[in-house]
């Protein structure tokens, strides 16, 4: 089969709306364009009804009850709201929240703003293989404690948090879970009732569903979790987000959820096994190679290298028909290499030379075999143009070397 | 964020790449940079010591392909230059050849470095050899 370029092998940033999403949404946009909230007329009804399917289709993929899906614009705006609309309810019974260093930046940043109004939160470290300690979480809760927010997966090495656990402990201490389960829903059996989880934040368009679309789940039973909003208008949304909804959008994040139930046993194994063999042609090939983060608990479609002595982003530049990411300083706004690389005590040379390969519905394995070949290319040719790799073969230990002088000279 | 057709040229078919004799009294070499840092560039020049003109110049870079292409271009303006002549390199005239978008400039920076080491390298190294030499005339 002729191979298409160029390859997108990047999911973790987004994915392409799959065409049986496309196709139940374009009814929604013609004939049935009716404002969900319109209760005295068919056209909005028939959104009404529309929204209210995709809402099962969409609890149904977490276990949840329709009632308990709060749709927002994205996994932003519901760990905003998750997070926000917490502190401000529960402020009367503490001013604690709990998280992790390698959060996604929705949920870093919005605590960091809740620290500026007084709120004082907790940043867990991960262990070398980036999960949480547990003990470090219970050591952490205290009386004051009114919310732990755990991301269920890693957006870049795709780790996967002891959630359960951290459900159970949330639980015994009667302390809210929030957890930010963007990369993780529609991929792996994600289920708020064996997990204890109170919130969670999911997007429409990780899973082959379309952008601006996302939802939090909110629990109404054991505990009734209550939040402050924060937009208000209409009272949309059982008065947690207000505006009008996206009814196509969400009649797509609804079909995407349907598919991802139905093809999730099947997808995953078929990911991980083109995951693996991707893996297995890098290493066959080359040496001084590092997989990020665990490989044991970690979502199917995600491998993150570290290929030492080669930049990220000249490796990136190499293999420009293939679409993936790094951690490399040199692609980020910040010129700062990945926070959430050094946070597992990868070395800062190593977090510059990082790919992450998201694998998605629509990779094929000859598609794998090609990118496993245009990387294992390009690295070569770019360690005959590093420094560094002569050195290291060479037996000189660039740890060892005081580069603050070379810089200097 | 898009390359300009030089870096990408640059990046795509690198000039004298390679590594010339680090002993040899006539070469200099510049190694700036740090891994931590995501670039490190090393220079190396052979240098006439009668006539001070940079014969043959070589590098290897570990960087994005704006520092590969800096220091691939840095190789070929040096070669044929005299020692002065190359000390007059600027950033600036890097950035103006590759089309360097501002934050890229360090990668010009770090090129215009590498010529300064590779040549204080060669003067240190014929500073120290000249007593040497005295000593076997004698």
């Amino acid at each position: 089969m002729a191979i298409k370029l160029p390859i997108y092998m990047d999911n973790h940033a987004t994915t392409q709306v799959d065409p049986r999403v496309v196709e139940a949404m374009l009814p929604y946009f013609n004939e049935k364009f009716g404002n969900a909230a319109s209760r005295n007329h068919s056209f909005g009804w028939s959104a009404e009804e529309a929204v209210e399917n995709a809402r099962a289709q969409i609890a149904r993929l977490i276990n949840a009850s329709p009632k308990e899906i709060i749709f927002t614009s994205g996994a932003t705006e519901s760990n905003n709201l998750a997070i926000k609309g917490a502190a401000e309810m529960y402020r009367e019974k503490g001013n604690h929240i709990i998280t992790q260093v390698i959060e996604h930046k929705a949920v870093l940043d919005t605590c960091k703003r809740l620290e500026k109004y007084g709120y004082e939160v907790t940043y867990l470290p991960v262990q070398k293989d980036g999960r949480i300690d547990l003990d470090d979480l219970r050591r952490a809760i205290t009386p004051k404690t009114i919310l732990i927010s755990i991301m269920y997966a890693n957006n870049e090495i795709g780790v996967i948090q002891p959630v359960e656990e951290i459900g159970k402990i949330a639980k015994e201490k009667g302390v809210l879970f929030h957890s930010d389960a963007v990369q993780a829903v529609g991929k792996v059996p994600v289920d708020v009732q064996r997990d204890n989880i109170d919130m969670l934040a999911l997007t429409a368009h990780k899973f082959y569903g379309p952008k601006g679309c996302g939802a939090l789940y909110v629990r109404r039973r054991n505990p009734r979790v209550q939040l402050s909003a924060i937009i208000d208008g209409g009272g949309h949304e059982r008065g947690m987000r207000s505006g009008t909804l996206n009814v196509p959008g969400i009649v797509g994040f609804g079909k995407a959820a349907e598919l991802a139930q139905q093809e999730m046993p099947e997808e995953s194994v078929r990911l991980r096994g083109l995951r693996d063999r991707l893996k297995d042609a890098l290493f066959a090939k080359l040496d001084e190679i590092y997989i990020n983060g665990s490989m044991v608990y970690r979502l199917p479609h995600n491998l993150n290298v570290s290929f030492a002595f080669v930049e990220g982003e000249s490796l990136l530049m190499g293999i420009n028909d293939v679409a993936v990411s790094s951690g490399s300083a040199c692609t980020s706004a910040t010129l700062e290499p990945s926070y959430v690389l050094k946070a597992l005590g990868v070395g800062e040379d190593l977090a510059h030379t990082s790919i992450r390969f998201g694998l998605g519905r629509f990779n094929t394995q000859e598609e794998v075999d090609y990118v496993a070949g245009r990387v294992i290319e390009v690295v070569e040719r770019l360690r005959e143009l590093s420094p560094l790799y002569e050195m290291a073969k060479e037996g000189i230990d660039l740890s060892k070397m005081n580069w603050k002088a070379v810089a200097e000279h | 964020m898009a390359y300009s057709d030089k870096v990408v040229d640059h990046y795509s078919h690198p000039r004298n790449v390679g590594t010339l004799p680090k002993e040899d009294p006539n070469v200099g070499t510049g190694l700036v940079g740090a891994p931590e840092c995501g670039d490190v560039m090393r220079l190396q020049m052979k240098i006439n010591p009668e006539t001070q003109v940079i014969e043959e110049a070589k590098f290897k870079t570990f960087g994005c392909g704006s520092a590969i292409a800096s220091s691939s271009l840095a190789t070929e303006w040096v070669k044929g230059k005299t020692v002065e002549e190359a000390l007059n390199i600027k950033n600036t005239d890097i950035v103006r050849e590759l089309s360097l978008p501002p934050v890229k400039i360090h990668c010009s920076v770090l090129a215009e470095d590498a010529i300064k080491a590779a040549i204080s390298d060669w003067k240190t190294k014929k500073g120290a050899e000249k007593p040497a030499e005295t000593a076997a005339g004698s």
